[in-house]
């Protein structure tokens, strides 16, 4: 063999050996292989050899070049393979012990357990209203058959304005505007009124730990022409059951309210204990939660709706009770005072 | 209310039924049982009648003495007694060693150097009246060592009904009325009132008695005299005590008595002082004694019972003091009457007194019982004071008669209502049980009510429906889902803007939700220096610090960020809340809902945190209308509000909020290095605002080119000026502009802008861009603004 070619291919052996980043190794191609590499340099001095010498020296070279480019390619995986080892032993450790960042924003616990409901209902075609928080006395009262010398028209017990109109005292207030919003289709289309109505109300009393002058209720109905007190059981006990998300158990006592009849009070089985008695039921097993009943003729005439031709329940359920009892809330304060302390606790809840 | 089971088992028979399982049914068919239940009695045991046979004094204590008793177990018993009532030949009550009385087991112990081998008792000691002045002293015929449980009824089951639960069924403000109930529940027959045939006193004179007011609706009286009793009897004591009242004398604990056993308030004069029954009103003011001994302050409105012009009693209410029965009261005048519930109710509300007779009269009590009370009173004074004579006959002025309530319904009624199959016979049983009269023809029924019920409780078809399924029992009822068509249900879009606006405050902001009141906070923003905003009034605060209604959330939330400066050094709050602006042309309450929000920030300098706030408005904006907003320079119109930096906001031309920031004096008392900036929306104008939909724009497959030009902005200059010089020009093809750069010193402010350009025709030529650059060029040198 050529004497040049083998001082080359040691020299290039040599080279590679020492070749420690990719830069180096780039600096061998172009100086061996390169258009004016020393390899490219040897076929390019060819031309004074004869046919013979040509073919053999030919040879050689091509031999020389063809293994100058596969160790410069086998060095080059391997410088490859080098530097993605330093990439990954160059990754530091990152401690995710640390505090994690978890500034979020919170809701009301009302919000939550309002939506809560509100899906529910919506998932059985119930519309959500929207009314007013300062009502006029029919609204209040007259139109929920609640006579006029009935206690709870007494200056103690409601927020009166000095335009003649009340703070709401409860979302029953909406039942008339209702009845009559939905009425005609229901009369003429044989579209069953079904609404909720969540809202904001008002009693005129001390607070304490248990009582707010300003709280939050569920106001539901249900009008058509075959709705019964199975079916109202039904309806309480569904949705219920979803909002604890767990079977509830309901039981229903005789209640006066003037506007329903026959009008109850329901109770559930206490979340607590389940129905075996504890303090936070003391003892009863159960819980007192929903006022509701069938609703009162009257409240049908005065909503502009047949009592002898259609019937429907009415439910009214505290928020503010059923996100106390659902968060744990001890004192009812917390939840209007605006302290970010006791409320942002509230992210979401669905 | 109390309740004894045994008074009521004297009118229905309930033996050999689980009574506390028949309490729970009451509690869920008629009214609320409380869930404490007393077993009185149980608690005491061992203790007999026993005679003293001998006492002597403690040689050295002058209040013990040294007892000798017979218990009736064949020898004497030496006991030592401090009661001051002691005297040989007394019978008592006698806790024998070995007894128990509560907590208290008796043994033989030393009493001041003497053994004693039990205990004589008080009443109170055996829990049957709070006396303690002495050991009983027990009169009735019975031999010693009988256990004192054989002698008088001390157990008993007491249970407490909610007063709430009955507001509407004045039939149930006794004992009578419940054990009507119990009857019904338990199929057991109710039995009859024992009562005087008063029609026996007939020829005798009557009382000079005259209805002078419409509000008395029956006035019912009797004249009795030589009552010689004056101490009631053992077992009434104790029936009353433990259905709360406290003996006072036999006449005043038989109208207590009474009144728990069948409802009817009564009251008792001395006959002396009321010759001459007039019940009226009078015309002016005065004061007035009553028997409790004090001077209460009658007006117009408040009917009295009189004697002549003399007032006697507060009608319903209470007895004067002068009237009532003293020691030397020899004959008595008994009144039984009915007054119009609402103006007794009132009444006590101004004379801001309740009592157990008022209570029951604001329910609407049923006449017809004024003279079967007074039957009854008569039963048991002659059954416990024989000698009492009836010196009048029955004296009744039935001015008011409620009218018979009759209702027809048909079988389909009742099941229209259930939802489940209720027989006819069930429902005839269930409704003669209560007293009702039941007509039944094949499936129509014809019901009348009885008076207890018929004064206000049931007076339509739909109350029967009560009557017939909570006796039922709402427990047996088949629980059944609705079949009613199904029909789209579409959302309130008011309500749906609240969550989206939620949500996105909430997720994307962090902000936190709260509630506050409807009213100004007049304490809490004195303390920030904000005057409260003059407007609509509550009538009847407790409290003058919520007097006033709200015009603006803003103040509200500058109290709550007061409240929570230690909270953290950045946070947000936002509240959808009522306000109401005044009062409308109609002068209804001019009600807004509105969406504030408050930011606070100790690390942010007032711009980053005021244009944070814009553009968590133009976020809401986009996402929810996808529309632009438009900031409109206005001047603050509130001193809580910074005169600078106040904007109204727009969408269109619909004015939809304002936003601003806190004003230095308000600042400084909420925190001196923090910024605090505000707005609020009113959410009817938002939802109101015309919404744009998505346009979707088909990316071209033409390459866009872009074109930056940096200019120097003058000072004051805003953005919107410089928009102004490229928003009209090129208009299909330029795609988008945004600012990539901004360079500021003291000496320029400059800002580098990216113009994009595409067309989804055709790719674009240099030369038609540069032709609106630089028409965009000049426009901007028109107004001042060179390139740099």
């Amino acid at each position: 063999m050529n004497e040049k070619i083998i001082a080359l291919q040691n020299e290039i052996t040599e080279k590679l050996n020492s070749v420690t980043d990719l830069a180096q190794l780039d600096q061998i191609r172009v100086a061996y292989l390169g258009k004016k590499g020393s390899i490219t340099a040897l076929l390019k001095g060819m031309k004074d050899l004869s046919v013979e010498e040509k073919k053999t020296f030919g040879a050689e070279v091509n031999a020389l070049k063809e293994l100058a480019t596969e160790k410069i390619d086998e060095k080059l995986t391997e410088l490859k393979e080098k530097e993605i080892q330093q990439e990954i032993a160059s990754m530091p450790l990152i401690d995710v012990t640390s505090p994690a960042f978890t500034d979020r924003g919170s809701y009301h616990p009302i919000t939550l357990v309002q939506r809560q409901c509100e899906a529910i209902f919506k998932s059985m075609g119930f519309t959500v209203e929207d009314y007013p928080e300062v009502v006029t006395d029919y609204e209040c009262f007259e139109a929920l058959n609640i006579p006029k010398h009935h206690p709870a028209r007494d200056m103690q017990d409601t927020y009166y304005l000095d335009n003649g109109q009340l703070l709401k005292t409860h979302t029953s207030a909406a039942q008339n505007a209702i009845l009559k919003k939905y009425g005609k289709n229901l009369m003429e289309n044989g579209v069953p009124i079904k609404a909720i109505f969540p809202g904001r109300c008002f009693r005129n009393e001390a607070t304490d730990a248990c009582h707010e002058n300003t709280f939050f209720q569920m106001e539901g109905i249900m009008v058509d022409k075959a709705i019964n007190i199975s079916n109202l059981i039904y309806f309480m006990k569904s949705m219920l059951s979803e909002v604890f998300q767990k079977d509830i158990k309901v039981r229903l006592r005789p209640g006066f309210f003037p506007f329903v009849e026959p009008g109850f009070e329901l109770d559930i089985s206490c979340l607590i204990c389940g129905g075996e008695g504890c303090p936070s039921c003391k003892h009863s097993g159960w819980l007192e939660l929903c006022p509701c009943g069938m609703i009162h003729p009257n409240v049908l005439s005065e909503g502009g709706i047949d009592p002898e031709e259609y019937i429907g329940f009415a439910f009214g359920l505290g928020l503010t009770r059923l996100a106390m009892m659902k968060y744990g809330v001890k004192d009812i304060r917390n939840l209007n005072s605006g302290s970010l302390k006791a409320l942002s606790q509230f992210t979401d809840d669905e | 209310m109390f309740l004894s089971m045994n008074w009521i088992q004297d009118f229905v028979d309930l033996s050999g039924l689980d009574k506390l399982e028949l309490i729970a049914k009451l509690s869920l068919s008629t009214a609320e049982v409380e869930n404490e239940i007393f077993f009185k009695g149980s608690d005491i045991s061992g203790v007999v009648v026993a005679e003293i046979k001998s006492v002597e004094n403690h040689p050295e204590s002058k209040k013990l003495h040294l007892l000798k008793v017979d218990a009736g177990d064949g020898k004497l018993t030496d006991v030592v007694c401090g009661a001051p009532n002691v005297r040989v030949g007394m019978k008592t009550a006698f806790a024998k060693v070995g007894a128990k009385l509560g907590e208290i087991e008796i043994a033989p112990r030393p009493l001041a150097g003497f053994e004693s081998f039990g205990m004589c008792c008080s009443e109170a000691e055996i829990g049957i009246s709070d006396d303690h002045s002495g050991i009983m002293d027990i009169t009735e015929n019975v031999a010693a060592g009988t256990d004192i449980k054989d002698v008088y009824a001390i157990d008993d089951i007491i249970f407490e009904v909610d007063n709430k639960s009955l507001t509407n069924r004045p039939d149930l403000w006794s004992h009578y009325g419940f054990a009507r109930e119990f009857a019904a529940l338990a199929n057991r027959p109710l039995k009859p009132l024992e009562l005087e045939d008063l029609t026996a006193y007939d020829n005798l004179k009557k009382i000079d008695m005259k209805i002078e007011d419409n509000l008395c609706q029956r006035y019912s009286c009797m004249q009795v005299e030589n009552i010689t009793r004056s101490v009631s009897p053992v077992n009434m004591r104790i029936r009353l005590f433990y259905c709360g009242m406290r003996g006072i004398n036999f006449l005043a604990d038989l109208t207590n008595y009474l009144m728990l056993e069948v409802g009817q308030p009564m009251h008792a004069f001395d006959s002396r002082k009321v010759e001459k029954i007039r019940i009226k009103r009078f015309d002016t003011p005065f004061t007035f004694q009553t028997l409790d001994g004090v001077e209460r302050n009658i007006d117009e409105n408040t009917l009295m019972i009189c004697n002549g012009n003399t007032p006697v009693a507060i009608a319903g209410i209470m007895g004067g003091l002068d009237s009532e029965i003293v020691d030397d009261t020899t004959t008595l005048t008994l009144e039984s009457a009915t007054f119009d519930a609402v103006s007794i109710r009132k009444s006590t509300v101004r004379l801001a007194h309740r009592t157990d007779a008022s209570i029951r009269y604001e329910k609407c009590l049923d006449p017809e019982m004024t003279t079967l009370a007074i039957a009854r009173f008569i039963n048991l004074l002659k059954k416990y004071d024989s000698g009492v004579q009836v010196v009048s006959s029955l004296t009744d002025e039935y001015a008011f008669k409620y009218d018979t309530v009759s209702l027809s319904f048909n079988k389909a009624y009742v099941d229209r209502y259930t939802g489940i199959e209720i027989s006819n016979d069930t429902i005839v049983k269930t409704l003669t049980d209560l007293g009702f009269k039941v007509e039944l023809k094949e499936d129509d029924f014809t019901v009348t009510v009885p008076s207890w019920r018929a004064t206000k409780d049931v007076t339509i078809k739909a109350d029967i429906i009560e009557e017939i399924t909570r006796i039922y029992g709402y427990d047996n009822f088949d629980v059944s889902t609705t079949l009613a068509p199904l029909y789209p249900v579409r959302a309130e879009v008011m309500k749906t803007n609240e969550n989206k606006l939620k949500d996105l405050l909430v997720k994307k902001y962090n902000l936190h939700e709260l509630h506050s009141y409807i009213w100004a906070y007049t304490d809490e923003l004195k303390a920030l220096g904000i005057e409260v905003e003059d407007n609509v009034k509550l009538l009847n605060a407790t409290n003058p610090n919520i007097e006033t209604i709200r015009k603006s959330i803003i103040p509200t939330q500058l109290c709550q960020v007061k409240v929570n400066t230690g909270f953290g050094s950045d946070f947000g709050i936002f509240e959808i809340g009522k306000v109401v602006d005044g009062l409308k042309e109609d002068g209804l309450c001019n009600e807004q809902k509105k969406l504030c929000i408050t930011l606070f920030s100790k690390t942010k300098d007032i711009k980053t945190l005021y244009l944070e706030l814009r553009d968590i408005l133009s976020v809401a904006a986009g996402d929810i209308k996808h529309k632009e907003l438009a900031f409109k320079a206005a001047s603050a119109d509130k001193a809580y509000i910074h005169p600078i930096n106040f904007n109204e906001i727009y969408i269109d031309s619909t004015l939809i909020g304002s936003m601003g920031i806190a004003h230095p004096s308000v600042l400084k008392k909420i925190d001196k290095k923090a910024n605090v900036v505000f707005a609020e929306i009113d959410m009817s104008a938002f939802t109101e605002a015309e919404s744009a939909s998505i346009v979707y724009d088909e990316p071209s497959k033409f390459p866009a080119m872009t074109y930056d030009i940096s200019v120097e902005v003058p000072d004051g200059m805003l953005f919107a000026q410089l928009k102004s010089c490229w928003e009209n020009e090129g208009k299909e093809i330029l795609k988008s502009t945004r600012i990539v750069d901004t360079y500021d010193t003291d000496e320029v402010h400059s800002i580098t802008v990216r113009f994009e350009f595409s067309s989804s025709e055709r790719t674009l030529a240099g030369t038609e861009i540069q032709e609106i650059m630089d028409k965009v060029i000049s426009n901007l040198k028109e107004i001042g603004v060179n390139l740099r």
